[in-house]
C-alpha cells in the first residue's frame, strides 16, 4: 500500500525544477552509461538502415518497396498479424476471465503456460505447429479431409503468428480485471442491470484500453515475426511470402540496398506503432487508476 | 512514462488470487451456462494453440525411439552449437543485467528532462523485427559495411562469425533487465535510498543494501526471462550467422538445418531440449513470483 501513495505522491514525469537538488549519487554517470551504450548497440545501428536507404536515391527505393511481390507481402504480413491479433483479443479476453474470475483444477498450470510464446524460441514453435497442421499431423490429418488445407498457406502463417501473439492480451487485461472494484458490479445489480447489461456498460468499458494495447502489442510483434512463421509458410512468391522473409531473400542475392529499403519500412512502421503503443498504456493506467477501487493494491 | 515502462506483458505477474471472491457474490458471477461456455472457449483456444504444439516438439522428438533420440544431442555439430549458445547467452546476459540495473536507477531515482523518450528508445530493441535487428550489423560490419574495409584490413571477422552472434543477441535481448526493474524502482520511491545516503552510505552501499534486496525478485526474473531469449533467438542471428555448421550453428539454427534436410527426429529432438528449458523458465518464473508475493505481504504486514 505504502508503495502506491508514493508512486502516487511522486509522479515519475514530474517535472523537474529548474535546479533539482539530487540528493543520491550516480546521476551523471548512470546518464553516461546508459546513453553510450544504448547509442552503440541500438541507436547507431539502427541509423545506419536510414544512411544506407538515403544512400539510394527516391526512385529505386520506391521501386523496390513497391514492387509487387513486396506489395503481396505487405499485403500477407500485415492482414494475417491483424487477424491473429483480432482472434488474440477475443480468446485472450475469455482465458483472462476465466483466470481471474472462475476457479477451475488446473488453473495455476493454465497460467503458467501462458507464457510458453515468450520462453519457447520461435524456430521451435515454427517446427512444431508445421508438424502439427501437415498432412500427417495430428491436426492436419483431421482438417485436409474436409479440404482446409493450413500448412504452407497463409492459413499456416495465421496459425504461427496467433500463437506467439497470445500472451500479450491476457496478460494486459488479467491485472485489470484483477483490480476492478467489485463494488462497482455490486452497485450495477443493486440497481437492477442484467448480468450482460453490468458487464457490457461497466466492465467492458473498464477493459478497452487494456485489450486495445493487448491487441496493439500482439499486432506489433506478429508483424515482425519470423521464426515461427517461414516454416509453417511454405513461402511462395506472391502467395505465403511475409515481408521479413523478403529481407532475407534480399539478402541472399547480396541486394543490400534492397534488403536495407524494405527494412526502413518496416522501421518506419514500428516507430508509429511503438508510439502508439506507449500512448494507450498512457491511457490504460489512467483508466486503470479510476476502475481500480480500494480493493485494488 | 511509468505506464510505457510497467511493461505489460513481461511485467512480473501477481500470482493468481482467489477467484472465491467473485464467484462467491452474486453480482459478480455469471448463470452456470455462461461460466462453461467462456471456459470450454478459452480453454479450448489455449490447448489448441499451446498444449498441442508443445506436446507435438516431445513425442515427434521420440518418434524414432530414444536411441536416435540421445544420438542427436551427442552429436558433435549439436555440441558445437550448444557450446555457441551458451557463449552468447554467458556474454549477452551479463552485459544487458549490468546495463539494466544503471539504466533503471537512472530513470527511477532521477528527475530530467526526455525520460520517457529515453524509456522508449529502450524498449526499441523489441519492437524491432528480428530480422531488421540482424541486418543493421550486417550493415556495419558485413563486407560492405560501414567498417567492412577496415575489420578486412586487420583481418578481423565480425558478421557470419561468433561476435556478430553475439552482437545480435545483445540487441534482442537488450531491455529486458531494464523493463523489469524500472517500474519495481519506481514503485520502491526514493526515501529509503536518500535516507542511506544521508546517513553516510556510499552510492555502492546504498545500492547493494538497500535497493537490491528490495527489487532482487525482480532482477531474477529479468535475466530469467533474457537468458531464455538469449537461448531462443532465432531470426536476428539467422542473418549474422552465415550457418557455417559447427562454426556458427545456434541450437535453433541448427534445428533449421536439421529440419531442411528432413532429419525430422533429430530436429525435434534439439526443438525438445530448447522446449525443456521453455518449460524450465516458466517454472523459475512461477518460483519467483511466489517469492516476490511472500516478500511482498512480508513488507506490508
Amino acid at each position: 500500500m505504502s508503495a502506491v501513495l508514493t508512486s502516487l505522491a511522486t509522479p515519475a514525469d514530474a517535472v523537474a525544477t529548474r535546479k533539482p537538488r539530487r540528493v543520491l549519487p550516480g546521476f551523471g554517470l548512470s546518464l553516461g552509461y546508459t546513453l553510450v551504450y544504448l547509442s552503440l548497440l541500438v541507436l547507431i545501428p539502427l541509423s545506419a538502415v536510414f544512411l544506407k536507404t538515403a544512400t539510394m536515391g527516391w526512385e529505386r527505393f520506391w521501386q523496390v518497396v513497391s514492387s509487387p511481390r513486396v506489395l503481396a507481402s505487405y499485403e500477407l504480413s500485415f492482414g494475417a498479424a491483424l487477424l491473429a491479433a483480432a482472434l488474440n483479443t477475443v480468446f485472450g479476453a475469455l482465458l483472462a476471465w476465466s483466470l481471474v474470475r472462475y476457479s477451475f483444477p488446473g488453473k495455476k498450470l493454465v497460467d503458467a503456460l501462458i507464457d510458453l510464446p515468450f520462453a519457447l524460441p520461435t524456430a521451435v514453435a515454427g517446427i512444431a505447429l508445421t508438424a502439427l497442421y501437415s498432412r500427417n499431423g495430428w491436426l492436419g490429418a483431421v482438417l485436409e479431409p474436409l479440404g482446409i488445407k493450413v500448412a504452407f498457406t497463409p492459413l499456416g502463417v495465421l496459425v504461427a503468428l496467433t500463437f506467439i501473439g497470445l500472451p500479450f492480451v491476457v496478460r494486459t487485461v488479467q491485472p485489470v480485471l484483477e483490480d476492478i472494484d467489485t463494488e462497482l458490479e455490486e452497485a450495477a445489480a443493486s440497481l437492477g442491470a442484467q448480468r450482460w447489461q453490468t458487464i457490457r456498460h461497466i466492465v467492458l468499458p473498464i477493459l478497452t484500453p487494456a485489450l486495445l494495447t493487448g491487441f496493439a502489442l500482439a499486432f506489433a510483434r506478429a508483424v515482425g515475426e519470423y521464426g515461427s512463421v517461414i516454416f509453417i509458410a511454405g513461402n511462395l512468391p506472391m502467395v505465403s511470402e511475409i515481408t521479413p522473409l523478403m529481407i532475407i531473400t534480399k539478402l541472399e542475392q547480396y541486394d543490400y540496398a534492397g534488403a536495407t529499403a524494405i527494412a526502413a519500412v518496416m522501421l518506419v512502421f514500428s516507430f508509429a506503432l511503438l508510439l502508439g503503443i506507449n500512448g494507450l498504456q498512457a491511457w490504460s493506467a489512467r483508466s486503470r487508476g479510476v476502475g481500480a477501487g480500494r480493493n485494488g493494491r | 512514462m511509468s505506464a510505457a515502462a510497467s511493461a505489460l506483458a513481461l511485467a512480473l505477474p501477481r500470482p493468481l488470487a482467489h477467484a472465491a471472491r467473485f464467484e462467491s457474490n452474486a453480482a459478480t458471477r455469471e448463470q452456470r451456462w455462461v461460466k462453461r461456455t467462456v471456459l470450454s472457449l478459452g480453454l479450448g483456444f489455449f490447448a489448441l494453440f499451446l498444449l498441442l504444439p508443445l506436446a507435438t516438439v516431445f513425442t515427434e522428438a521420440l518418434r524414432k525411439g530414444f536411441g536416435v533420440y540421445l544420438n542427436a544431442l551427442i552429436e558433435p555439430d549439436a555440441l558445437s552449437a550448444l557450446k555457441l549458445t551458451l557463449i552468447a547467452a554467458l556474454i549477452a546476459v551479463p552485459l544487458n543485467l549490468v546495463f539494466g540495473v544503471w539504466a533503471a536507477w537512472l530513470v527511477s531515482k532521477f528527475d530530467f528532462r526526455g525520460k520517457s523518450f529515453l524509456v522508449t528508445l529502450i524498449d526499441l530493441p523489441f519492437s524491432v523485427s528480428p530480422v531488421v535487428a540482424g541486418l543493421i550489423y550486417v550493415l556495419m560490419f558485413g563486407a560492405q559495411g560501414w567498417f567492412g574495409p577496415w575489420l578486412q584490413a586487420h583481418d578481423l571477422k565480425i558478421v557470419f562469425a561468433v561476435p556478430g552472434i553475439v552482437l545480435a543477441t545483445v540487441f534482442v535481448t537488450f531491455p529486458f533487465v531494464a523493463r523489469e526493474l524500472i517500474p519495481l524502482m519506481e514503485a520502491q520511491g526514493r526515501e529509503e535510498e536518500e535516507a542511506a545516503t544521508v546517513l553516510g552510505a556510499s552510492g555502492w552501499q546504498t545500492f547493494w543494501h538497500v535497493t537490491l534486496p528490495n527489487v532482487k525478485w525482480g532482477l531474477l526474473y529479468g535475466v530469467i526471462l533474457c537468458n531464455a531469449r538469449a537461448f531462443g533467438e532465432f531470426g536476428a542471428v539467422s542473418v549474422v550467422s552465415g550457418h557455417i555448421r559447427g562454426v556458427t550453428n545456434t541450437l535453433p539454427l541448427h534445428v533449421e538445418i536439421l529440419y531442411n534436410e528432413y532429419q525430422f527426429a533429430a530436429a525435434f529432438a534439439v526443438a525438445s531440449l530448447l522446449a525443456l528449458l521453455a518449460l524450465v523458465t516458466l517454472g523459475l518464473k512461477s518460483v519467483v513470483e511466489w517469492q516476490q508475493a511472500k516478500a511482498h505481504t512480508q513488507s506490508t504486514q
